[in-house]
């Protein structure tokens, strides 16, 4: 059976979800080997993760050339473990990076490129959402390795037993690769509530919080989840952009998506509206968003959110 | 020094956007218009030159699309650019990112054996196709380095600092011209086009190319040879009506809470 390269989401070593889902797609196509760009001394407990999702093989590809610069080292790094590799298909965490990563991927490879796939079946044909969550794609690469990107919650993640043998790749980075670097990065602090695009629950708040986001974070720590922001309430200054949901921020597809004091305008349904189930607390009943949603409340979320979060904690004794 | 900005024309968003019987997305049976991402590049392109006073800075819109595909380097011209490059060719009509990417390449290296380049600025992503892998292939392509997804762009000389927002962190980025720059819709409101604007744009140089201008063959690029295929595009089913109850005295609360425990989210 022919390999597929998974490229490992981490943090440091922090193997993070995606990653196993990731893996367990790639099972459909082939045997999974995992790409570890990062530090070799950390090569062994990362494997020790991805093997119990199905991971035969787990290269090691140093990051000391790499993380000091933009994009370009890691697709060449990729491309040649692919061409020692030969693998079925190449599958990448949908982030902005990884995408980037994948184009320049594609180009050195002479492959077609999938991005954004929410699904990928046997066969490697892939399911993306687009034109705002409106229509369904069904696609498939039909020249080259299918390198295809895809987005967070896009399977369970299922437990198998791979060998997760460590291989060490080295891969040669050209100086042409190094000429956008990274000067400063700022690491950004953590609010010790799950990450935005993996959570199960995100509860949003937008324009109408008028700035007060006390209710929305109070409900959302009251049932475990993430906070999200609309583009209003990231250009008012209320919350940083690392949290607006939509077409310009973050795409969520959780199980359960609480929308407060947003309108629903198309650039923000571009990034919840794949969500399982929707809710919406708006003032306005004529508000667009009510057109989405499972159940929506009429109402004020400065009253409504902190009721509601009262309730839950009574509920949760 | 030149700049060249790619725009790229695209159906409007909030009109009923579809796909064509051979699932290519319908450019010609929906309104179009230049992509709201790509405002923000001109905007900066047009920044650029108004920051560097003395020297002598030219900014050409440049697009790959249809006939109506024009109207995106208009509305470049009438915001301010210099002149414009609109690449037409029947033989280009269902090009994926790569076939994209060669002809924008090749336009661009067309522009830099005419009139030299120094710096290539793209929006952060179209809005019909939201890849965002166009910047970063024309990087690869034009053997540049990449700077993309700026929120904020700093230049002295040739020398260029971009800061943007990774997954979990904020990054400073500093490269060398000549680079390939995309830039976020953080990185400042696009300005309207004036009255003089407007009228200025009608005399503006606005050349069209075709590929075989470009020296690319036809063979190349198109719906036949992409790399990738759609094999079916399906509308979304509309969503099943939801229950929406008005908050009264304090029952809002306690209707969504018991919504909520009846999904099992509680
Ligand atoms: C190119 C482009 C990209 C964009 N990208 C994004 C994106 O990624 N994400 C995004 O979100 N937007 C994006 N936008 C902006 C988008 O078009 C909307 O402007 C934005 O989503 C509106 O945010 P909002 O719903 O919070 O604000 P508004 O549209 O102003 O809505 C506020 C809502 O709050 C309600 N409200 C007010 N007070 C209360 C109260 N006390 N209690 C309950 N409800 C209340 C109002 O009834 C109203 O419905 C983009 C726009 C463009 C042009
Ligand atoms: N057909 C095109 N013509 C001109 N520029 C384009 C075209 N397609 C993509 N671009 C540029 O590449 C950016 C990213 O596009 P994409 O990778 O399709 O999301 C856009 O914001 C444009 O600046």
């Amino acid at each position: 059976m022919s390999e597929v390269l998974v490229v490992i989401d981490h943090v440091d070593g922090e193997v993070k979800k995606p990653t196993y889902e990731l893996l367990t797609i790639a099972k459909r196509i082939g045997e999974p080997s995992a790409v570890f760009f990062g530090s070799p001394e950390q090569g062994d407990a990362v494997a020790e993760k991805v093997k119990k999702y199905g991971a035969a093989k787990v290269y090691v590809i140093d990051d000391a050339q790499i993380k000091g610069f933009l994009v370009a080292p890691k697709a060449e790094a990729l491309q040649q473990l692919a061409e020692k590799s030969s693998p079925a298909a190449i599958l990448l965490p949908s982030s902005f990076e990884n995408k980037e990563v994948a184009g320049r991927l594609a180009i050195k490879l002479g492959s077609g490129l999938i991005t954004d796939a929410v699904d990928v079946q046997e066969g490697g044909v892939t399911t993306q959402s687009v034109f705002a969550g409106n229509y369904t794609v069904q696609a498939k690469v039909t020249q080259g390795t299918p390198i295809i990107t895809v987005k967070p919650n896009s399977a369970a993640p299922e437990e198998s037993e791979g060998a997760g043998t460590v291989e060490a790749f080295a891969a040669t980075i050209s100086d042409v690769a190094k000429t956008a670097q990274i000067v400063a990065t700022q690491p950004r602090q953590s609010t010790g509530r799950p990450e935005l695009t993996e959570a199960a629950i995100v509860v949003s708040g937008g324009r109408g919080t008028g700035g007060n986001f006390e209710p929305v974070e109070g409900f959302a720590d009251s049932i475990g989840a993430a906070v999200g922001a609309s583009r209003a309430a990231v250009d008012s200054g209320w919350m940083p952009h690392a949290f607006q949901v939509g077409q310009t921020g973050k795409t969520v597809s959780p199980q359960l998506y609480v929308a407060n004091g947003i309108s629903g305008a198309i650039q923000h349904r571009a990034g919840m509206q794949t969500s399982k189930t929707i809710v919406a607390v708006n003032k306005d009943p004529e508000a667009p968003i009510f057109e989405l949603v499972d159940f929506g409340v009429v109402g004020d979320l400065h009253t409504v959110l902190p009721a509601a979060t009262e309730k839950v904690k009574e509920r949760k004794g | 020094m030149n700049i060249v900005v790619c725009v790229k024309y695209v159906p409007d968003a909030t009109a009923d956007r579809k796909f064509e019987d051979d699932f290519t997305v319908d450019r010609v049976g929906v309104d179009g218009l230049l992509s709201e991402l790509d405002e923000y590049a001109v905007e900066q392109a047009l920044q650029f030159r108004e920051k560097r006073e003395g020297e002598e800075i030219t900014v050409t819109a440049l697009t790959v699309g249809p006939e109506k595909a024009v109207d995106a380097v208009r509305k470049s011209l009438q915001m301010g650019a210099d002149s414009g490059v609109h690449v037409l060719d029947d033989a280009i009509a269902g090009s994926d990112y790569i076939a994209t990417s060669l002809v924008l390449a090749k336009a661009i290296e067309k522009i830099k054996a005419d009139a030299g380049v120094d710096l290539v600025i793209c929006g952060m992503a179209s809005t019909d196709a939201s890849g965002s892998v166009v910047p970063a292939m024309l990087a690869e392509r034009l053997g540049m380095p990449q700077v993309t997804l700026a929120s904020v762009i700093e230049s002295q000389g040739d020398q260029v600092r971009i800061k943007r927002d990774n997954e979990g962190s904020t990054e400073v980025i500093g490269a060398t011209l000549p680079i390939v720059l995309s830039v976020t819709d953080q990185s400042g409101e696009a300005r309207y086009p004036s009255f003089k604007g407007i009228m200025a744009a009608k005399k503006k140089p606005l050349e069209t190319y075709s590929l075989a201008d470009l020296g690319v063959d036809s063979g190349e690029v198109g719906l036949a040879v992409a790399w990738s295929q759609v094999e079916d595009t399906t509308e979304r089913p509309p969503r099943t009506a939801g229950e929406i109850v008005t908050d009264e005295d304090g029952s809002g609360a306690g209707a969504l809470v018991d919504f909520l425990a009846s999904k099992k989210f509680i």
